[in-house]
């Protein structure tokens, strides 16, 4: 598993912009919905006609949701991120907050960083290497590599597994 | 090159003499805090230890903090069963440092670790909340992290790959005006460095309106340090740190403080003279979009909130009491009061502050987060506004997508209260 993915293609189901808040991508009054099995019902639930589209399994995985800076800002929730790693849905943004950026990693959500990306919805776009390919306006766009330090985490499968291992050669 | 205060934190957590910018370290753990979501973290926890052979035990159950403040009491059946089985997982493990819904002993997260001396200067704090942050104030490293980095904290005692992130230094020169709060001097510096401003960067607090300001003032400062995207706020610990912890937080040792070297590296410092500034309003929906009072002046509210992790301690109950003792809340408004925890509401009660907010129409509230997130008690209709102490204005964050959430401080939403409308509280209320 990588988060950012080396190439795949899908395409753009929906466009945000700045600052997008864990209160929108998964709104407070869910938060004692806590299992990440339970959760995806309720991404992006203030969003109606979107998240309608999610739960009819109208939005096939894979799918790219476009943002711009500071996506994810916020509460530290961890549903936001499980939220849409139930959906298999791939943000490119123009950045992530911390704590977002950590909680995808740790939970295997995958995401781009790609600070000029042109994209609309309904683009096609491609991922691959260390570039975004808008296929739609044929325009190429570099993405910012996630930091290198986060690869063991990202290798391992996510947090958890890497704990697991973590935990295992202690009590070796 | 010398080190910054968070540097040296690193340094000493890691076992390391010295720390660069940059470099990952994983550093020990001093205090782990969690919250109602302490439910996930567990789910996580149990999920680290699968198909080891391992019996799930949490690395040290003197250093775990959880307190129940997010949803209290319980306003769904769904709330209560994840209380008990918190409940159940701390009786299980001896978690010693639990905070339930208790009038002795309870409160919001972020106000019972300092009130009970639970951290310390030169501690790694690490929080399943974003305002973890708040604990910068005590002169100690503090974060939000996700469940499943909590529960990895649960178990192997330390933070896994931490970068030593780089250090923005504030000066703060100068002396508040009257009706001038920390509060305004923190919105306005997000505002001028906007909501991603100090993304994966630390804000270290220094100069001369800092060394005055008590703790209560600090822990604003450093609890919307987050909402500027920092990793953390801090106030290298001082005289009133030691002074806050022996007196206020009954802490009967000594105290060592962390400070940063004379020549320690910044990215930048930025200087703000707080003599200059006015009392300042985030307007929906971004907690950067700052402007002074005026620019909003007479602006119609339908709710007033006094209270949260950022304003909900005595001296900003004083202030509202102050402005308020007297005067009559205008029609169509609803003021809500959340003191931050209970020793704070016993004290208000017994200065008679929450008697003269209740005789100007007030409605006092149990401590808690109460409608701060938008979970339950003091919902907004569709269109209609609220000006609160809190520390969001998100879409949808007071559980509304269509209301609309504009913040400031205690005494600007007390000044409001009696009119209606936006108000400055340097011109008097009337
Ligand atoms: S008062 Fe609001 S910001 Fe503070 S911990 Fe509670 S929900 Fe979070």
């Amino acid at each position: 598993m990588t988060n950012t993915p080396a190439s795949c293609v899908g395409k753009v189901v929906l466009k945000l912009g700045d600052d997008i808040s864990t209160d929108v991508i998964y709104p407070g009054r869910f938060m004692a919905t806590v299992l990440p099995a339970e959760t995806p019902q309720y991404a992006f639930c203030d969003l109606v006609e979107f998240n309608t589209r999610l739960k009819k399994k109208e939005i096939p995985p894979r799918s790219i949701l476009v943002a711009g800076k500071n996506f994810g800002c916020g509460s530290s929730r961890e549903q936001a991120a499980s939220a849409l790693k139930g959906h298999e849905l791939l943000i490119i943004a123009k950045g992530f907050a911390r704590i977002f950026l950590q909680n995808a990693i740790n939970l295997g959500l995958r995401i781009v960083v790609c600070p000029d990306l042109e994209a609309s919805e309904g683009d096609e776009v491609e991922i691959s290497g260390q570039r975004v390919i808008n296929r739609t306006s044929l325009k190429t766009f570099p993405m910012v590599p996630l930091p290198l330090t986060r690869q063991a985490i990202i290798d391992a499968g996510g947090l958890i597994p890497y704990t697991r291992k973590r935990l295992l050669e202690k009590h070796a | 090159m010398g080190m910054t205060v968070v540097q040296k934190i690193l340094a000493r957590a890691s076992g390391k003499k010295a720390v660069q910018v940059g470099e990952v370290v994983e550093p020990a753990v001093d205090l782990a805090m969690s919250h109602e979501n302490a439910a996930l973290v567990i789910n996580q926890f149990q999920e680290i230890y699968k198909g080891t052979g391992l019996e799930p035990r949490v690395w040290d159950a003197s250093k775990i903090a959880i307190i129940f403040d997010h949803r209290v009491p319980a306003e769904s059946a769904k709330t209560a069963t994840n209380q008990k089985k918190v409940r159940e997982f701390i009786e299980q493990q001896g978690i010693q440092k639990f905070h339930d819904i208790r009038g002795t002993s309870g409160g919001i997260c972020h106000q019972i670790l300092p009130e009970n001396g639970y951290v310390r200067p030169g501690m790694v704090v690490l929080g399943t909340d974003s305002h973890t942050t708040s604990h910068g104030a005590l002169g100690a490293f503090a974060f939000g992290v996700g469940a499943t980095e909590m529960a990895s904290v649960w178990s192997l005692g330390m933070a896994l790959n931490i970068e030593v992130p780089a250090t923005i230094r504030v000066e703060a020169l100068g002396k508040f005006p009257d009706y001038v709060s920390p509060k305004d001097f923190i919105l306005h510096l997000i505002g001028q460095i906007s909501a991603e401003g100090a993304n994966f960067k630390v804000l270290e607090f220094h100069g001369e309106a800092i060394k005055k300001m008590n703790t209560s003032g600090r822990l604003v400062l450093c609890n919307m340090a987050v909402e500027a995207g920092a990793t953390s706020g801090i106030v290298p610990g001082d005289s009133e740190t030691v002074r806050y912890l022996q007196k206020e937080a009954k802490v009967g040792e000594e105290i060592p403080l962390t400070i940063p070297d004379r020549d320690a590296a910044y990215e930048k410092t930025i200087t703000i003279d707080v003599s200059l500034l006015e009392p300042q309003i985030a307007c929906p929906h971004t907690v950067d979009h700052v402007k002074p009072v005026n620019d909003t002046e007479g602006l119609k509210i339908d709710q007033i909130v006094i209270g949260s992790c950022t304003n909900g301690r005595l001296d900003d109950i004083a202030v509202a009491a102050k402005i308020l003792k007297g005067q009559d809340i205008a029609k169509g408004v609803r003021m809500l009061v959340f003191p931050a925890s209970w020793k704070i509401y016993r004290e208000s009660l017994e200065r008679g502050y929450l008697t003269d907010l209740i005789d100007a129409g007030a409605v006092v509230m149990n401590p808690g987060c109460g409608c701060c997130l938008g979970v339950h008690q003091g919902a907004l209709a569709d269109g209609e506004v609220a000006l609160s102490t809190t520390n969001r204005n998100f879409p949808g964050r007071m559980g509304n997508p269509h209301s609309e959430v504009y913040l400031c401080s205690p005494a600007v939403a007390a000044a409001s209260a009696i009119t209606g409308v936006i108000t400055d509280p340097r011109k008097g209320a009337n």
